[in-house]
């Protein structure tokens, strides 16, 4: 698609080799955009965090999590939280382009619209990372459970980007529906729950400290469905930004 | 312009789809009959085991009904010819039921075998995730009021979504399950298995059959009130313009 869309991009700069990297230009001009107004606005990131912490809290009084009892359903907390805060990002990232009209304005970018994809899925990932990595070590500190295994990091690592690249898609969708709040969890959930089960499952086996065969299993399904999950959205969201 | 419209609007139902329309209720008659009066009773379970025959096929046409979905999407987004879309519709409308149907009749099945309405077992909970996942298809389409962009969006989250069938069809097979496994599988030990028997098996083909045609006979008429639908809309619109 990108080579019947914008030859004479390419030609004018000089060959294919200048189109890719203007390609990849295009896609890290994107996420520092979002980067440089978060940075300067901090609403996004601080409304996941409160909202993280918040469910967290209710997860406390809700399930009497105490030291003893608490490794059992870490991973289940964990994720809950990261999907909901995830959703509360994913959302307020894609309103902000539609609704000050900064969406059209990338739309007329001379570049593929993956590009676009692919910055808004990176963009929206970092938050999601940023928020997990200040979930994390509060939460070991706050239920004294040690969280500081890399495979954990990995199996959250390789979630969270089977979420965002689910998310970025259907986000973009949602925010162009007149219900576009409360369609999001709806369209989101279902369609992104084979991510977060194997992503429980691993995290589970891993906090359990059980033997790598059966992490394995999970880990393979994980990088599965973020292989299906981001080819799928890359090839869809051009329907989806087309006006 | 207009009179040509009505004329179109008038038209008389196919006989091809009065053939088909008769032919399915004599199938699905002939299927009834022989799910009650000609397949043997299972010794084990008894009479509650009838309900395997129109189980599976609802089941069959939902999944069906999905994959007509996705790739009638498929061909929107090439095409952009609105039937495609109407007929992804009407598609997604007979699964949603008849998946209902499959997960329904389930549940009655598994209250005397398995002793309990419900168990969150992997096939139980990708069969709701599906289900869910095409309720949220009609919410999408009812959160926007553009012809061109419900269109274009039902299309991508239709294929979107149609990755759950294959993860239902596979989860009694890849996953540690107590749902028994009928075909190509040892599951003979799970509560609800047994052995099919020739009568038992012509049973389960011919509901399969008749399943299959009451889809194809209902997604037709489904699709032909979507298209006169849109062209009461299209009329509407007009006689508002004028």
């Amino acid at each position: 698609m990108a080579e019947d869309r914008s030859p004479t991009v390419l030609r004018i700069d000089g060959g294919r080799e200048a189109g890719i990297r203007r390609y990849f230009r295009a896609i890290s001009a994107i996420v520092w955009k979002d980067l440089a107004a978060e940075l300067r606005s901090r609403e996004l990131m601080s409304a996941m965090l409160v909202f993280a912490l918040l469910v967290i809290l209710i997860f406390n009084f809700a399930l009497e999590l105490s030291v003893r009892s608490v490794e059992t359903v870490t991973s289940g907390v964990l994720w809950v939280t990261f999907v909901f805060a995830g959703t509360l990002g994913l959302g307020r990232s894609m309103a902000i382009e539609k609704d000050r009209g900064c969406l059209d304005g990338l739309l007329l970018v001379p570049v593929d619209r993956s590009a676009l994809y692919f910055g808004k899925l990176l963009g929206n990932l970092i938050f999601m990372l940023v928020v997990e990595a200040i979930v994390l070590p509060l939460y070991s500190l706050l239920f004294s459970v040690n969280l500081f295994d890399p495979r954990l990091l990995l199996v959250i690592l390789l979630g969270s980007v089977g979420y965002s690249a689910v998310g970025t898609l259907l986000a973009s969708m949602a925010v162009q529906t007149r219900t576009r709040d409360m369609l999001l969890p709806i369209l989101l959930f279902p369609i992104v729950l084979p991510v977060v089960v194997a992503a429980v499952k691993a995290s589970n086996a891993i906090q359990q400290s059980l033997e790598m065969a059966t992490i394995w299993p999970w880990l393979n399904l994980l990088i599965a469905f973020d292989v299906i999950f981001v080819a799928a959205a890359f090839m869809l969201f051009d329907f989806v930004v087309e006006e | 312009m207009a009179a040509g419209d009505a004329n179109r609007s008038m038209e008389p139902m196919p006989i091809l789809l009065k053939v088909l329309s008769g032919f399915s209720v004599a199938l699905f008659s002939v299927a009834l009959y022989m799910v009650w009066f000609y397949a043997p009773r299972e010794v084990v379970m008894g009479e509650v085991q009838r309900v395997f025959y129109f189980h599976v096929a609802a089941g069959w046409v939902g999944a069906l009904a999905f994959l007509v979905t996705a790739i009638a999407g498929a061909i929107y987004l090439l095409r952009e010819e609105s039937r495609w879309d109407l007929l992804a519709l009407s598609s997604v409308e007979i699964g949603v039921v008849f998946i209902l149907i499959n997960i329904v009749s389930g549940s009655i099945w598994a209250k005397p075998i398995w002793g309990t309405w419900w168990t969150w077992d992997p096939r139980l909970i990708t069969a709701t995730i599906m289900e869910l996942i095409y309720i949220a298809y009609l919410m999408l389409r009812q959160g926007i009021d553009d012809p061109r962009r419900r269109a274009r969006f039902g299309a991508v989250y239709g294929i979107a979504g149609f990755i759950s069938v294959p993860i239902t069809f596979l989860s009694i097979r890849l996953l540690r399950t107590i749902h028994p496994l009928v075909f190509g599988g040892e599951g003979g030990s799970l509560a609800g298995s047994f052995n099919m028997e020739p009568p038992m098996f012509l049973t389960f083909m011919i509901s399969l059959l008749a399943f299959t045609f009451v889809f194809v006979t209902l997604l037709w008429h489904r699709y032909r009130l979507q298209l006169r639908a849109e062209q009461l809309e299209q009329t509407k619109m007009k006689l508002l313009l004028e």
